[in-house]
């Protein structure tokens, strides 16, 4: 293989321009998520009955967590990523050293990964702070936001290796990333949807996440969790190579 | 194959398609440790896919290519560990201060501490940026960024420096600076290859030219020998009438070894310049402007790629 430590020094190229901003960035992607915990978690939650005997705000705000986490990752590593790629040619620059493509692409997963830790730190901060963080099982869900943000860099960066243009990237969001934050029963049980439905969210990654950030979050762990486990890490790894291929492709051949 | 060891570039049947397209077509050429080595020619004539093969960033068709006596095919990042590249568009971090690109780029190739500093420092005062090391690149003017382009090349100590159109775009002030400090770096013995349309630049420059189009060598050879062996010592250039340019080249035909009709102008390469003017002051042609100089590159590059010459 053609991937060596270098992924690291790509890493922090983009670790020390996210330094200069950090700030913004920071404020920009985490009052989101607070957005919602207030219209959904204190609006609407009055309306709703519990669920898994939990106070709705209870039961939903883990699950913003992984959304948090999801977003802060596909945003990375789609327009980010494009820019990097496209317009400053940050990549071609980098591929003149002897850090190749691969490790250019990795060395992206990688930060957008850590992205995605970051972001879900934040959320667990926040609502352990509004005291809805019972479990210390809650730090298990650190090792799931990495493997998240490798899920989701992975998906995202495939993307931005097959579009033909920055327009492209909507379809991303409104065919992927917004059905999985709709549809991964972080607002609402699935059980209540149409069997396909429900067969179409084990497919994606964010359902898995979901599963486990809630149940660590809320302390009622279970073997199943680890079916969770196993599914995302079987994901990470049937689709790791598909962005270096398309990433070759793209800007080599 | 075996590689010769004063050859820093060897190219064999150097091939490049893109699909059906042969951007490069099957053409052969050395450069030596310590020249400065330009390739010349047209939009799309190849140049940018040659040096592109070179820096192993595009993968060759057919044929051999050697860079510092290893196989662009194998040994890739031996390769570029040693080699300094400035692409034909400017990508430096725009985010990231002068200083700081320096840094990071210093570190792709494990290039890291105190002495990575150092070397940054020394590269800022010899491109005459160090007051602009806390500047953000994306503040420079365009003749700063071509310098920290090229600055950032050399973070390696590259053996060999490739440049793809250094000075394109630069105001002439700018554009003398970067050719003041690519002759200093010659001097320091490191190998140069440059890519250019612009000829006094590939004259000033370059020990050693290939002049190509379309993807195939026109020449290849030292400045001097291409001008004398193509145009001779001297151009007449002219400006007169369009409709007068064939009766006055039907007169002057046996006191000239060629001509080259440039649309506004008409060069000629008189045989004995002397005779060529007495002949032109008898005729009747409304010469509105004249002048005898020095033939250059210029009048090899119009008369190896340009339409309208008559031999
Ligand atoms: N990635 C590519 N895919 C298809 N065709 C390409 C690609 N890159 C270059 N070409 C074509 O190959 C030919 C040579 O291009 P190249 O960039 O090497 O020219 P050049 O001599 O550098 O020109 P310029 O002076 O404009 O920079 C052109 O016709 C160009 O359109
Ligand atoms: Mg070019």
């Amino acid at each position: 293989m053609r991937i060596s430590y270098r992924v690291w020094h790509v890493f922090m190229r983009n670790f020390t321009v996210f330094k200069k901003t950090w700030l913004a960035n920071v404020m920009f992607n985490f009052i989101e998520p607070l957005l919602y915990l207030g219209a959904m978690g204190f609006g609407l939650g009055v309306f709703v009955e519990d669920i898994d005997g939990l106070p709705y705000i209870n039961w939903m705000a883990p699950g913003l967590i992984a959304t948090s986490a999801m977003w802060a990752a596909a945003l990375e590593c789609t327009y980010d990523s494009y820019m990097r790629m496209n317009y400053q040619k940050t990549y071609h620059a980098i591929i003149a050293t002897p850090v190749n493509l691969e490790e250019v692409v990795v060395g992206e997963i990688l930060f957008g990964t850590f992205k995605s830790l970051l972001y879900g730190i934040i959320i667990i901060i926040v609502i352990s702070a509004l005291g809805l963080v019972p479990s210390p099982w809650v730090l298990l869900v650190l090792p799931v936001l990495a493997l998240e943000g490798l899920a989701v860099t992975e998906l995202s960066i495939t993307w931005t290796g097959l579009v033909p243009g920055v327009d492209a990237f909507g379809f991303f969001f409104t065919l992927v990333i917004t059905p999985m934050f709709l549809f991964s029963g972080v607002f609402f049980p699935l059980d209540g949807l149409p069997v396909l439905v429900q067969v179409i969210a084990w497919f994606m990654p964010l359902y898995h996440v979901v599963e486990l950030t809630r149940s660590l979050t809320l302390g009622t762990v279970g073997p199943s969790l680890l079916y969770d486990v196993l599914w995302l890490v079987v994901f990470i790894t049937a689709i790791f190579k598909l962005p270096l291929y398309l990433m070759r492709k793209r800007l080599i051949d | 194959m075996v590689s010769n060891k004063s050859m820093v570039v060897e190219a064999t049947k150097l091939t490049k398609k893109y699909g059906n397209f042969m951007a490069v077509d099957n053409i052969n050429f050395d450069i030596r440790a310590g020249e400065c080595f330009g390739f010349l020619g047209p939009n799309g004539a190849g140049k940018t896919t040659t040096v592109k093969m070179i820096q192993c960033f595009s993968p060759l068709t057919s044929g051999t290519l050697n860079v510092l006596g290893m196989n662009v095919q194998h040994e890739e990042r031996k390769i570029k560990s040693r080699l300094g590249v400035v692409p034909q568009e400017d990508n430096l971090d725009p985010e990231l201060t002068v200083m700081q690109n320096l840094i990071i780029y210093a570190a792709y190739f494990d290039f890291k501490g105190i002495k990575a500093q150092r070397k940054a420092k020394e590269l800022l005062d010899f491109f005459e940026l160090g007051e602009k090391r806390d500047a953000l690149a994306s503040n420079l003017s365009g003749g700063m960024k071509r310098r920290l382009t090229i600055a950032r090349a050399l973070i390696n100590n590259p053996a060999l420096l490739v440049l793809d159109e250094p000075t394109n775009g630069l105001d002439p002030r700018a554009r003398h600076m970067v050719w003041q400090k690519l002759r200093e770096l010659k001097n320091r013995n490191i190998t140069l290859v440059l890519t250019t349309h612009y000829l006094e630049e590939a004259h000033r420059l370059c020990d050693r030219l290939l002049i190509m189009a379309g993807g195939k060598i026109l020449d290849l050879g030292t400045p001097k020998e291409m001008v004398n062996k193509h145009i001779g010592d001297e151009v007449l250039e002219l400006n007169i009438p369009p409709e007068q340019m064939s009766p006055l080249l039907e007169k002057v035909r046996k006191h000239i070894h060629g001509s080259l009709n440039l649309g506004t102008s008409l060069c000629l390469s008189p045989k004995d310049s002397k005779t060529l003017m007495t002949v032109l002051q008898e005729t009747p042609f409304d010469l509105q402007y004249q002048l005898l100089r020095p033939a250059n590159l210029e009048d090899v590059f119009f008369k190896l790629t340009g339409r309208g010459l008559e031999q």
